[in-house]
């Protein structure tokens, strides 16, 4: 990769430890992407805030980094595990994590960074115009800046954003240049799809796709389906892009995503017949969402815990237009900063199963929160699990 | 063809798996210890090892994983991969673990269980 001068300076420390170890990230990720130089980018989404994702050893990392380093460009931040306003109803939740995740929280404002803990920046901001070069690690925010933003990112690692954030600057990969190759369409064969169809869509795409992906069968899903598809494809793969196409191309590889290759996604993940407690977010839900909520439980009560994520800009927003009251009225329980991967909110010696519509929360609620994933679309949720 | 991803050099046991790894949801990041049942390595640690994967997946917080494995002394002393991944380059960048990118060729001709040496700076980079 060829550096300037200045970033040639900056990579043998001539402008600080900071900025050294910044630079030597962007050239181990320009290495593996085969970038030939850095360029400018306007926007790093970092990730790398949950207490329980980053541990100990990424604590005291943020707590000496930001001492020094400042971001140049506006970065915005994921998740963190809890929500600090609802920590006193939770508790099992030990001292020690909330001591570090609030100095997770505190080294990332020193750093300079917007306190969103959201992991839809998309659904906070209005984005910038089409083919602006950004840098978001969160694997279904990156995808969906790429794919229905008309942004330009990788699909950064928290690392390779945070030296973003701090230089301004990222490896100029394939997936910011156009013409990015897409040697593979998925053909979706299911009618009616619903979000969790989708979510299982992007799973499967993730896992057989490559960078891109062609998806064809597909006609305007909304945006719940959207973000489920984003979040899927995230969890399980190295792609980072996908576009809808009506017409397939001859050149591309053809894939089906049918009955079977659903079934088989949704048995790899689906391991409980019902679940104890219901999580909805993740990604965290926008202000559609949130009001398409309030409509469909009109009326109605959750029979059991209803555990409800969003960005605290969003609940903001949805309180004022006056979502949150019938949710809340419902018995749904709306929590911010946080979502339903690997939050400690979710008290695992009282919890055995979980019933989700998200495929992304599933596979993290499995493997990393340790507890058996009930499947159901939001409608069937709704159906189930209200009277 | 091998490239370079980070420098450096190490001894180790070759621990390979045909599967890629998700770093955030499938190793523990204070054992080193595979967690995930659906891995051909699963309860297998990572720990000291030449770990041998085509390529990580998943969550960008797997990069913070491998350096808190680094920190907890259960990090691989080396990764070699067929396709560098920006999770997997920029943790073993911060965290200091050799690094490189393989053929598939050369993936194949990879022994489990076989000691073999990283070295960047020779001209074979592994032997």
């Amino acid at each position: 990769m060829e550096l300037t001068s200045e970033e040639k300076a900056a990579l043998n420390g001539e402008h600080g430890d900071t900025l050294q170890t910044a630079y030597r990230i962007l050239v181990a990720t320009g290495e593996a992407t085969n970038a030939e130089k850095l360029i400018p980018i306007t926007w790093a989404h970092l990730s790398g805030v949950n207490y329980n994702t980053i541990g100990d050893a990424g604590e005291q990392f943020l707590r000496e980094l930001s001492k020094d380093a400042r971001v140049k460009v506006k970065a915005t931040v994921n998740p963190m595990g809890i929500d600090f306003d609802h920590i006193s109803e939770f508790n099992h939740i030990d001292d020690e994590f909330i001591k570090k995740q609030a100095s997770i929280r505190d080294s990332y404002i020193r750093m300079g960074v917007e306190p969103t803990f959201s992991c839809t920046p998309y659904d906070i901001f209005d984005l910038p115009e089409k083919n602006t070069q950004v840098s978001f690690a969160e694997s279904n925010a990156a995808i969906f800046a790429n794919s229905l933003g008309g942004l330009k990112t990788n699909k950064e690692s928290a690392f390779s954003a945070l030296a973003s954030a701090i230089t301004g600057k990222s490896p100029y990969s394939d997936l910011r240049k156009d013409n990015i190759s897409t040697p593979m369409t998925i053909r979706m064969k299911m009618d009616n799809p619903s979000e969790l169809d989708f979510g299982m869509l992007g799973f499967f795409a993730g896992k057989v796709g490559d960078t891109s992906v062609n998806i064809s069968g597909v006609s305007q899903p909304n945006r719940r389906s959207c973000k489920a598809l984003c979040g899927g494809m995230g969890t399980s793969g190295t792609c980072a892009k996908f576009q809808f196409v009506d017409t397939e191309d001859t050149t591309s590889e053809k894939v089906d995503f049918g009955k079977e290759e659903m079934n088989e996604v949704f048995d790899e993940l689906n391991t409980a017949e019902k679940g104890d407690i219901i999580t909805l977010g993740s990604p965290q839900l926008g202000l559609e969402e949130l009001s398409d909520l309030s409509k469909m439980l009109k009326g109605k009560s959750f029979e059991k815990r209803c555990m409800i994520f969003c960005s605290r800009a969003v609940q903001e927003q949805a309180r004022t237009l006056d979502y949150i009251n019938e949710i809340e009225r419902a018995g749904g329980e709306i929590l911010s900063d946080c979502c339903t991967c690997l939050t400690p909110l979710i008290d695992t010696n009282e919890t055995d199963a979980i019933t989700t519509n998200s495929i992304k929360g599933a596979y993290y609620l499995k493997n990393s929160t340790g507890v058996d994933v009930n499947l159901k679309p939001l409608a069937k949720i709704i159906e189930d699990e209200t009277k | 063809m091998s490239k370079i991803i980070v420098q450096g050099m190490a001894q180790g046991t070759v621990l390979k798996t045909t599967s890629p790894i998700n770093f955030l949801g499938a190793v523990d990041k204070k054992t080193g210890t595979i967690r995930d049942e659906k891995y051909d390595i699963f309860k297998k640690s990572i720990k000291d090892t030449i770990l041998v994967f085509p390529h990580g997946i998943g969550s960008s917080v797997g990069a913070y994983t491998i350096y808190s494995l680094k920190s907890n002394n259960s990090a691989p002393v080396a990764m070699i991969c067929t396709k560098a991944d920006l999770t997997v380059a920029s943790g073993c960048a911060l965290a200091n673990i050799p690094m490189i990118v393989v053929s598939n060729e050369e993936f194949n001709s990879i022994q489990d269980g076989n000691k073999i040496t990283v070295d960047t700076k020779s001209e074979n980079i592994f032997n």
